[in-house]
């Protein structure tokens, strides 16, 4: 009810705590039909040998029984009912066991940034505002107080199949006063579901759809398989004529969507969902064709055109304009993705950088229900001052507990979560460093020497002052201005290289960020996860914003910076660096190999023999 | 990870409900299979409408491998283009073969060959009440393209005569409907396919109408058998199969050898005044001075009421009416009903 809800669809989240509707027992409770089993199923007319299997058949069911009991008596463990006063609440569901909780952008949007959140083991947690992804309706909170909490685990949602049992569990009707979640069962109705957004935002891309009952108050909660996995946060159902209530069409945003914007939400940030700059359509013969393209876009850059076919994005087969959307529905702004595109028969595949749907300022301005606009002024608020935004108090107004851990930055949910990711992600790659042995004299200057695979020697030095690359081609240099000062900016980046795109300031930056962490000047935040070939999974990424210049470092499990990403200005093309390290782990300093590309080409991939000191 | 967690529901299943059915052990991922099964033999319908309350989409069901499909008789289908999606996505052009007013049934053709169907009977036996069932339709159009109609899991609650109406519209079809504890009523379900946990055929979807004595919105099927019979009834081109005939007509109760006491009052209750010779009545043995009280199982309290029930029946149909007669109710049996004379109005549109 807090949003213009899109014809026939509805958020089901914030149950108003004042609504008369609801005092009906809405719970759909499970179990039910085991009574029914028929009485031994005529087992005596049949003789023996129907009868041992009737038994047989018994057993199984119990056995079943007792595998759904047990599913949902551990899911509901980790089901968190959220109570946000008159503002009403909803559902979540604990992923962590230090309290990270998932739920939806519109249960949190009335709740604030402090919350009180009830467990079934009957106690109140006093809760704390991490992350928002307003577009894709998720949120991610931190119940405080335990670093045991019990949580579900992220399940594969591709591997979901129409058919599946599955339940609910969460708060509809903010029944579970007494903490209690109500659970539902169903069968996963449809997959790869496409929701068109309610209202400007909320899109539902890529979702589950159940017909396990999901009524006001169930948003945020969890969609379970019958093993209990995590697949889904169920946030939305269809209605039509019945007023908001279950019809056995709910939908849950899938798993694998929240963990692509995990990594967002744990830092903090204002997600943004991406967009690739470009529209498509269902040509004539049924082939989706690019219609429109900005040419500002990448994927412009990258060459691809008007007519031209996707045939695939993010390693998913593109075959309707709805399978576009879904796909691309589930990526965060900025992730670097493969598409695949045909012309003239001739298939074609790029990597795109995606672009943000929204700017900061609009995002801000979604996050804070349009808030940020001049309005008309109204009893209580005196002209020209904005009704006050739960998601963006003063600190003094939040409780004592909770004031430590909020810190509001334009462009983030929660600033502070951010400084506890970085802090997680820098010590990782010191400890690296460190558990490789530091070598004497660090702070000279590291010099590579090896063998180019396209032939040919060369020679890298990186210093603090200066950096050099000598190829057969030439040699090139670039000396960081202010650098040793560790001043905030850069005066200015080069391509240097010729053809690499800003090689040589780029690994000057990898350099620091190995030595000085987040001392080296700059603006290091924690950027989120991305993909990356080097590790095959998701890598923690942390940005560093200096001048002109920008340096997204991807950083593996094990605290190594697998890769960097460097555009000289916003408007540049990238040099894409990939480091190799042996298969022992060896310094964090010396990979193996060094691929660098720039402008979706390959620049050279050098062969390092030898580091000196 | 492995699939085989997923039996618990289909096991309650079979044991619960479907063992006076059939004798088969449930497998797992039952309800995975059998809608994967039955829903390649599901289409997605596109026509005109598309204002609040008269959606421009339904579901179909295959019935042919070349390429008949029953639907729900709606004003989705009041369209030059009938677009006819399969669930791999193949998209071809629907024809109106015709319609079986009564059940409310049409049937569609479009040009295909070896396309997977369930082969519809009469003598489809009916599912017991209990029965879980599956429901697999084109609900709210969330699955375009080759996405897959949705599916719904219920339990057939009870099988009982349809009295169902939306607003002033009141369904012509007052036989046997499976009562279903799902929500099947949403826009684009009607003409969707219910099947058994095995994924066979028993019914289609009915439209979205409400339950005349309590006003709620009812989800029902109409069964297997009965699907069967309109299918097969329109096949045979009998007359009011047409879709183009308008609203039910009155009766003349004259066709029957009936004659009545003269009309007079608002409710003129149903005296016979007089029996032609020869006649359908006269085999049934009515005679002078019986009152007519029920039409089938329907009662009637006045003579309009006869003539709207009459006009429910299509030509063809068993009549049987009860009387009173010195006190006793007497059923009688006038064998099938006559036709009318065509109505003016009647023009072929197609």
């Amino acid at each position: 009810m807090r949003f213009p809800a899109a014809p026939r669809s509805w958020h089901p989240g914030a149950a108003s705590a004042a609504s008369p509707l609801f005092r009906v027992p809405a719970v759909a409770v499970i179990a039910a039909s085991l009574l029914a089993l028929p009485p031994a199923a005529g087992a005596g007319d049949q003789g023996p040998a129907s009868s041992m299997s009737t038994d047989r058949q018994l057993d199984r069911v119990l056995a079943a029984e007792q595998r759904r009991t047990a599913a949902i008596a551990t899911a509901s463990e980790t089901a968190v009912a959220i109570f946000a006063g008159a503002a009403g609440g909803g559902s979540g569901v604990l992923i962590s066991p230090d309290g990270y909780a998932l739920t939806n952008f519109h249960v949190v949007q009335p709740a604030g940034i402090a919350m009180r959140c009830g467990l079934n083991d009957g106690r109140l947690y006093d809760a704390v505002l991490v992350g928002l992804d307003p577009t894709g309706d998720l949120a991610l909170i931190k119940l405080l107080g335990r670093d045991d909490f019990p949580h579900a685990e992220l399940a594969d949602s591709d591997r979901v199949v129409v058919g599946d049992d599955c339940f609910v569990i969460g708060n509809p009707f903010l029944l579970a006063t007494d903490l209690n979640p109500s659970v539902s069962v169903g069968v996963v109705s449809g997959i790869h579901r496409y929701q068109f957004p309610a209202g400007t935002i909320l899109e539902y891309a890529d979702c589950l759809q159940v017909d396990a009952a999901i009524n006001p108050g169930n948003s945020g909660g969890g969609l379970f398989d019958a093993a209990g996995r995590l697949i889904g946060i169920n946030g939305r159902a269809s209605f039509e004529k019945r007023g908001r209530i279950n019809v056995g069409v709910g939908y849950a945003i899938s798993a694998n969507q929240v963990r692509n914007f995990l990594g967002v939400l744990k830092g903090g940030r204002l997600a943004d969902h991406a967009t690739l700059g470009a529209t498509v359509a269902t040509s004539f013969d049924g082939r989706v064709v690019v219609s429109d393209i900005l040419e500002s876009s990448d994927a412009w850059r990258r060459g691809l055109r008007i007519d031209d076919e996707v045939v695939a994005l993010a390693g998913r087969p593109v075959r309707s304009v709805n399978a576009f959307k879904n796909m691309l529905g589930t990526l965060p702004a900025g992730w670097r993705v493969p598409l695949v595109y045909r012309r003239g028969g001739r298939p074609t595949e790029i990597v795109v950088e995606l672009a943000g749907v929204h700017t900061t300022a609009m995002l801000a301005d979604i996050v804070s229900g349009g808030r940020g606009k001049p309005k008309r002024p109204g009893p209580g608020h005196p002209e020209g001052q904005p009704p006050p935004n739960p998601l963006t108090p003063k600190p003094e107004d939040l409780p004592e507990l909770i004031r430590p851990l909020y810190e509001p930055r334009l462009g983030f949910t929660n600033f502070h979560f951010n400084r506890v990711e970085l802090r997680r992600v820098l010590d990782r790659v010191a400890e690296r460093a460190a558990g490789a042995g530091k070598p004497a004299g660090e702070r000279a200057s590291w010099n590579f020497r090896g063998r180019l695979e396209q032939g040919g020697a060369f020679e890298i030095e990186l210093a603090d002052a200066a950096a050099s690359i000598g190829l057969p081609t030439g040699v090139s240099r670039w000396e960081p201005v202010a650098a040793e000062a560790g001043l905030a900016a850069e005066a200015g980046f080069d391509a240097s290289p010729p053809g690499s795109g800003g090689m040589l300031a780029a690994l000057t930056l990898w350099r620091r960020l190995l030595l000085d962490g987040d001392r080296g000047g700059g603006r290091l935040i924690y950027w989120g996860q991305q993909p990356t070939a080097a590790t095959g999974g998701l890598a923690d990424v942390l940005e560093l914003t200096t001048g002109a210049g920008r340096a997204r470092f991807s950083v593996d499990p094990a605290g190594a910076v697998v890769a960097v990403d460097f555009l000289l200005s916003p408007t540049a093309e990238p040099c894409e660096i990939v480091f190799a390290f042996p298969a022992d782990g060896g310094s964090a300093r010396q990979p193996e190999t060094i691929v660098v590309d720039h402008a979706g080409r390959r620049f050279a991939t050098f062969r390092i023999e030898e580091l000196t000191p | 990870m492995s699939r085989g967690q997923n039996f618990s529901l289909p096991l309650l299943a079979v044991l619960a409900a479907a063992v006076p059915l059939c004798g088969t052990t449930a497998a797992a991922g039952e309800a995975t299979a059998a809608g994967a099964a039955a829903a390649r033999r599901v289409v997605k319908l596109y026509g005109a409408g598309g204002i609040r309350g008269l959606e421009a989409y339904q579901t179909g069901i295959i019935v042919s491998p070349t390429g008949h499909i029953v639907t729900a008789l709606s004003t989705a289908l009041d369209s030059e283009v009938i677009d006819c999606v399969l669930d791999d996505g193949r998209r071809y052009p629907a024809r109106l073969l015709g319609a079986d007013l009564r059940r409310e049934l049409a049937v569609l053709e479009i040009d295909g060959e070896n396309l997977p169907c369930f082969s519809l009977s009469a003598t489809a036996s009916r599912a017991a009440v209990g029965s879980r069932v599956l429901a697999l339709s084109n609900l709210f159009g969330v699955a375009v393209g080759d996405e897959r109609v949705s599916l719904q899991h219920g339990v057939i609650a009870a099988c009982v005569p349809l009295q169902a109406r939306r607003g002033s519209h009141e369904a012509a079809y007052r036989g046997d409907v499976y009562v279903l504890d799902c929500t099947t009523n949403n826009p684009g379900s009607p003409g969707g396919c219910l099947t058994d946990w095995q994924g066979r055929f028993l019914g289609m979807l009915g439209k979205e109408l409400r339950a005349e004595p309590s006003g709620i919105w009812l989800s029902y099927a109409l069964p297997a058998d009965e699907v069967a019979r309109g299918y097969e009834q329109v096949l045979s081109g009998k007359p009011s199969s047409s879709p183009t005939v308008g609203p039910e007509q009155d009766y003349d109760p004259a066709l029957l050898g009936l004659v009545l006491v003269p009309d007079l009052l608002d409710k003129t209750p149903a005296f016979v005044e007089a029996v032609l010779p020869e006649s359908a009545a006269a085999a049934a043995g009515l005679e002078p001075d019986d009152l007519v009280v029920a039409v089938g199982d329907r009662t009637i309290t006045c003579q309009r009421q006869l003539r709207q029930e009459l006009g429910r029946l299509l030509p063809g149909d068993a009549v049987r009416l009860g009387v009173i007669r010195g006190g006793t109710i007497v059923s009688t049996d006038l064998g099938e009903l006559p036709p009318q004379p065509e109505p003016a109005v009647a023009e072929e549109a197609q």
